[in-house]
């Protein structure tokens, strides 16, 4: 894929004494995150900042979305400064769509509701395919809160495209049987979907839906589907574990496992600047424009 | 685009003859060859690089290090462009602080790829000095940047194209000069 083999040429830069290239100086990139975020939100601006884009940083609490602003107006009003792109995190799904219809800048979605989260998942396939080369047959098993999950939709779509083999696995109320239709199979029994996996993808499980009943107990929750060393040894040797962050440590994964050398959890986060750096190159550097999902 | 050749104006044994005689000059001016680096400028001059380093070693028994530059992110006409250029890998797996670099690259022509090395060279260290080795200067340059070394000096016309082939990824060494065919 382009994107992947884009990512690792300027995954170099990242490493350099001056990390900086002068490939997109003068562009502009509005960060507007309705959501909070870590990774997500540093990683897009180093990405930008590393290819000598100018950065302004827009979150809901210190904005006039506070005093009642819509979404429309804001983006309209952000747009009157000409900026050359807008990456948008927010909680309703279709969001960066949406804009991307009366927007004239590049528009990148960076999680809209639970409905994608596409560098999410480009990242993940980068860090898979550092670790185990091929997609074709790979076995992949996604466990968690996967009915919630934007990471785990925008995964599903990209490494079955890529030929992977898709296992879906938590608790019947976060894993609606509807996923099927996706290519993936279900399976509410973790040890049982561990056989001869390769990658095992790890979600973070929202505490919050506790409070709603969606499964009893986080002991519950830990002693069923939590990613554990014995749990590991059903899976295939030297099969990869992975966590879009942040994690719930000694929930969904104990501290041994996420700490360990098959985890590449790190890693993940370092080849999400250079596959954002990519993004951001393909969509910036040059004449079309386009919207990116 | 269609394009029609023009002429051949060398070929394998002529070029091979050029590289030697820059050879002997490179080994001629630098008196430190411990101290020099190649880097070629993808793609052919990472080749020709790697041609010279090693007939530099066939005659002074030195290893000198080749690295690969990809100069896409520097260049100065990223918004003019009609098609992206793919990206690629910049592998320089030396240090090259205080190293005298021979930059080597096919054919001179404006001087813009060879500004967007300098840049490049400059955001990875602060070399000793630089020399630029190409096999081609086919005139009309349009920032004040020079060879230390040419192969062949090869005066065209604008609208003529240069090509140089390499038999490591091209059928054979040759050097033609195209021409795109008229539109009908």
């Amino acid at each position: 894929m382009t994107i992947l083999d884009t990512a690792e040429s300027l995954a170099e830069i990242s490493t350099r004494e001056v990390k900086k290239v002068p490939t997109l100086r003068g562009k502009t990139i509005i960060n507007l995150f309705f959501e909070p975020s870590t990774r997500t939100l540093s990683s897009f601006e180093l990405a930008a900042k590393r290819l000598s884009a100018d950065t302004v940083n827009f979150t809901r609490q210190a904005s006039s979305v506070a005093k009642g602003e819509s979404l429309k107006d804001t983006v309209l009003n952000l747009e009157a400064m000409n900026p050359d792109a807008i990456v948008i995190r927010h909680s309703s799904a279709g969001a960066a769509h949406y804009i991307a219809r009366f927007c004239k800048s590049h528009v990148i979605n960076a999680g809209d509701g639970a409905h994608e989260h596409p560098t999410q998942a480009l990242l993940d396939a980068f860090t898979i395919r550092q670790e185990k080369k091929s997609f074709k047959n790979l076995k992949v098993v996604i466990v968690g809160d996967i009915l919630h999950s934007r990471v785990a939709r925008s995964n599903i779509f990209l490494l079955s495209k890529l030929g992977a083999k898709i296992v879906l696995v938590g608790p019947p109320p976060l894993l609606p049987l509807e996923f099927k239709k996706f290519n993936a199979e279900i399976e509410f029994n973790f040890e049982k979907a561990l056989a001869g996996v390769d990658v095992i993808m790890m979600l973070r499980i929202q505490l919050e839906r506790q409070q709603k009943n969606l499964f009893p107990s986080i002991r519950e929750y830990r002693n069923l589907f939590c990613l554990t060393a014995k749990r590991y040894g059903y899976a295939k040797k030297n099969a990869i574990i992975m966590h879009p962050g942040p994690i719930n440590r000694g929930v969904e994964i104990s501290d041994e496992m996420a700490d360990s050398v098959q985890s590449v959890i790190l890693k993940q986060v370092e080849n999400g600047v250079a596959v954002r750096m990519a993004v951001l190159y393909l969509l910036l550097g040059g004449k079309e424009h386009e919207t990116s999902d | 685009m269609e394009e029609k050749i023009k002429a051949s104006v060398m070929d394998a044994s002529k070029i091979r003859r050029a590289l030697q005689r820059m050879t002997t000059e490179i080994i001629e001016r630098n008196r430190n060859l411990k101290n020099l680096v190649i880097v070629g400028i993808r793609t052919r001059g990472i080749y020709l690089g790697k041609r010279i380093s090693k007939l530099i070693k066939e005659l002074e028994k030195v290893t000198i290090p080749v690295g690969v530059l990809d100069i896409t992110l520097y260049r100065d006409d990223f918004s003019e462009l009609e098609t992206q250029h793919m990206v690629q890998k910049t592998e320089i797996d030396f240090s090259i602080a205080k190293k005298d670099i021979l930059l080597v690259d096919d054919v001179l022509f404006t001087g813009r790829t060879i500004r967007a090395a300098m840049d490049s060279l400059f955001d990875l260290g602060r070399p000793q000095t630089i020399q630029l080795l190409v096999l081609i200067d086919r005139g009309h340059r349009e920032l004040p940047i020079r060879a230390d070394y040419v192969g062949k000096f090869l005066p065209t016309s604008r609208r003529e194209i240069v090509q140089v082939r390499l038999k490591e990824i091209d059928d054979n060494d040759e050097v033609l000069i195209t021409e795109p065919a008229e539109m009908k």
